[in-house]
């Protein structure tokens, strides 16, 4: 079954289109990312799957019923763990969960035990009693991500949620997530970091200016649009530069830096390690981060 | 594209209410304070200071000392501070620095159901004030028992009219330095002007007239009829205007929050 469907969707407000016929699907179970540059409408998207941001034109299906009309059903089924800390900093961190779960229409009575098990899910227990405003970073948005969860959603949308955290907590945070999937709950993430994205997503877009620019697997992405293999080479002479062009190799030529685009441990690969890494060379797998910044561009944005 | 849709309000509203109530708990012995502190230094500086100056007030055929004159005018005042900050101040953080609406907003409640919330909230907020200042007016003879009971429901109401134009003005403000505008031209002249430190009967004619427009004035009024037992106007012309008030400014405030947060 397809938890979410959209078709065409399209949100404007005044004259900024900021989502432009977006269509996708997300299977039941799936982890699905969504990716872009700031201001690629990620976070649009996300709002009109929760029925906050409207729908200008096109169709929006949740759990097969539609965004427009029965946006609080959904709602019910839906967690969202926002990119802004939107958590209740004059309450307890029991008191934030409790209080979320009442708004999901559950008796007070079973708020508690719905708080306790996310408490234990998410290694709070003994913060229960501080305030939000004495919690780290890594912390509150462990919180958040708990006050998703309150309600046991069969959608979990998490805006960038290891954004502004420091290693460790990134972790612990993934480490949940794997769990999570591993229930085969279905989630959509957005998120900067690529390396994230490629461990955790089975099926990914990437989004610029409202509109879909890629859309695929990992690895597929990887194949399709840099290489396996990638070699990267500070200061490329001009016969490098002749050598790539003759043989058509996919590169992007930095001035200062190539990156070529290879098949590991192939011929093309043996032979500019051996007559081109003379100084600083570098061999790598390729990643997302070659395929976002090769489809987005590298220039700044804004 | 951002209507007021009142087809989405539902009794839901009662969880966002309830937890304002929490948050309010939280800092119970500070929110309990003022209430009780305010009119006391009011009729103290007035009875003190004024007394001299003032021999009395001529109000509905009653002969009132001033102090009793003002303080049930102390009472609706309090009311309209109390419902009038929440609903600013208090819900402008709350929207705009803590983002608490756009995390509910993720949940089954809608926009409508959190502005209601807010202004019930604050309304809730005056009538526990009214309830509290009652306790130190009651004994002091400044208001009667048990008609004077009345004004806890009363400041109700005038707080869903206090915190329906805050709202209002909540939807419009670009930044939280803007209060200081109605505050400045709206709250201030009407807190001067409503009857409440001087009768209305003593002002010229026009000046009357635009003191029917100030909701605080029906207030008032209403609160003296409750404290005091006799009034100068007409108590169902008073209730329909808070009535109206309320209903215009509900309408609008949830307009222009709709207006403000929905793109």
């Amino acid at each position: 079954m397809q938890v979410i469907q959209t078709r065409q969707i399209v949100n404007q407000f005044g004259k900024f289109t900021a989502v432009d016929g977006v269509s996708f699907q997300v299977e039941r179970g799936e982890f699905f990312g969504l990716l872009g540059p700031n201001g690629a409408g990620k976070t649009s998207v996300i709002r009109m799957i929760y029925g906050f941001s409207p729908i200008t034109s096109g169709e929006m299906k949740v759990f097969g019923m539609d965004i427009r009309t029965d946006w609080r059903k959904i709602r019910l089924r839906l967690g969202v763990c926002q990119q802004d800390n939107t958590l209740d900093p004059d309450l307890t961190v029991e008191q934030n969960l409790q209080l979320f779960a009442r708004y999901f229409e559950i008796k007070r009575k079973s708020a508690r035990e719905h708080a306790e098990a996310q408490l234990e899910f998410f290694a709070l227990t003994n913060k229960r009693n501080a305030k939000v405003v004495e919690l780290s970073g890594g912390l509150a948005r462990r919180l958040q991500l708990a006050r998703a969860l309150i309600a046991e959603p069969d959608l979990l949308i998490l805006d960038e949620p290891t954004t502004g955290l420091d290693p460790q907590s990134r972790y612990q945070v993934w480490d949940r997530l794997f769990e999570l999937k591993k229930r085969g709950l279905t989630m959509l993430l957005t998120t900067h970091y690529m390396n994230e994205a490629e461990s955790l997503c089975d099926r990914l877009l990437i989004m610029d200016h409202g509109k879909i620019i890629a859309e695929g697997r990992p690895r597929h992405l990887i194949a399709e649009h840099a290489a396996e293999s990638v070699i990267e080479i500070d200061g490329p002479d001009d016969e490098l530069r002749d050598y790539i062009r003759e043989r058509a190799i996919r590169n992007d030529d930095l001035g200062e830096r190539m990156i070529i685009y290879t098949e590991a441990n192939g011929e093309l690969e043996h032979d500019i390690r051996k007559r081109f890494c003379v100084e600083a060379c570098l061999f790598r797998a390729g990643n997302l981060e070659d395929v976002f910044l090769r489809l987005t561009g590298r220039e700044l944005r804004e | 594209m951002s209507r007021v849709n009142l087809n989405t309000l539902s009794l839901r509203f009662r969880h966002v209410w309830f937890r304002n109530l929490i948050t309010y708990r939280r800092i119970w012995r500070i929110n309990f304070l003022v209430p009780l502190l305010e009119p006391a230094f009011y009729i103290v500086a007035f009875g003190l200071g004024f007394s001299g100056l003032i021999a009395g007030v001529s109000y509905a055929g009653m002969e009132l000392e001033y102090t009793q004159f003002i303080a049930p005018a102390l009472v609706a005042t309090a009311c309209m501070w109390n419902s009038f900050f929440e609903t600013t101040y208090t819900s402008f953080v709350r929207m705009y620095y803590q983002k608490t609406y756009d995390g509910i907003l993720a949940t089954p409640l809608s926009l409508e159901e959190i502005i209601i919330a807010e202004i019930v909230w604050a309304a809730t907020k005056a009538a526990a004030a009214v309830a509290l200042m009652l306790t130190v007016l009651i004994p002091l003879n400044f208001v009667n028992f048990p008609g004077g009971l009345m004004c806890i429901p009363l400041a109700f109401l005038g707080g869903l009219a206090f915190g329906a134009i805050g709202m209002t003005f909540t939807g419009l403000i670009p930044s939280i330095d803007m209060f200081n505008l109605p505050i400045f031209l709206f709250i201030t002249p009407m807190f001067l002007f409503s009857g409440t430190f001087f009768p209305l009967s003593g002002i010229p004619d026009w000046a009357q007239l635009i003191t029917l427009f100030f909701p605080l004035y029906h207030l008032v009024e209403l609160t003296r009829f409750f404290s005091l037992g006799a009034m100068e106007s007409n108590m169902i012309f008073n209730l329909t205007y808070l009535v109206f008030f309320t209903i215009v400014f509900g309408y609008l405030a949830l307009l222009t929050m709709k207006r403000r947060l929905i793109r």
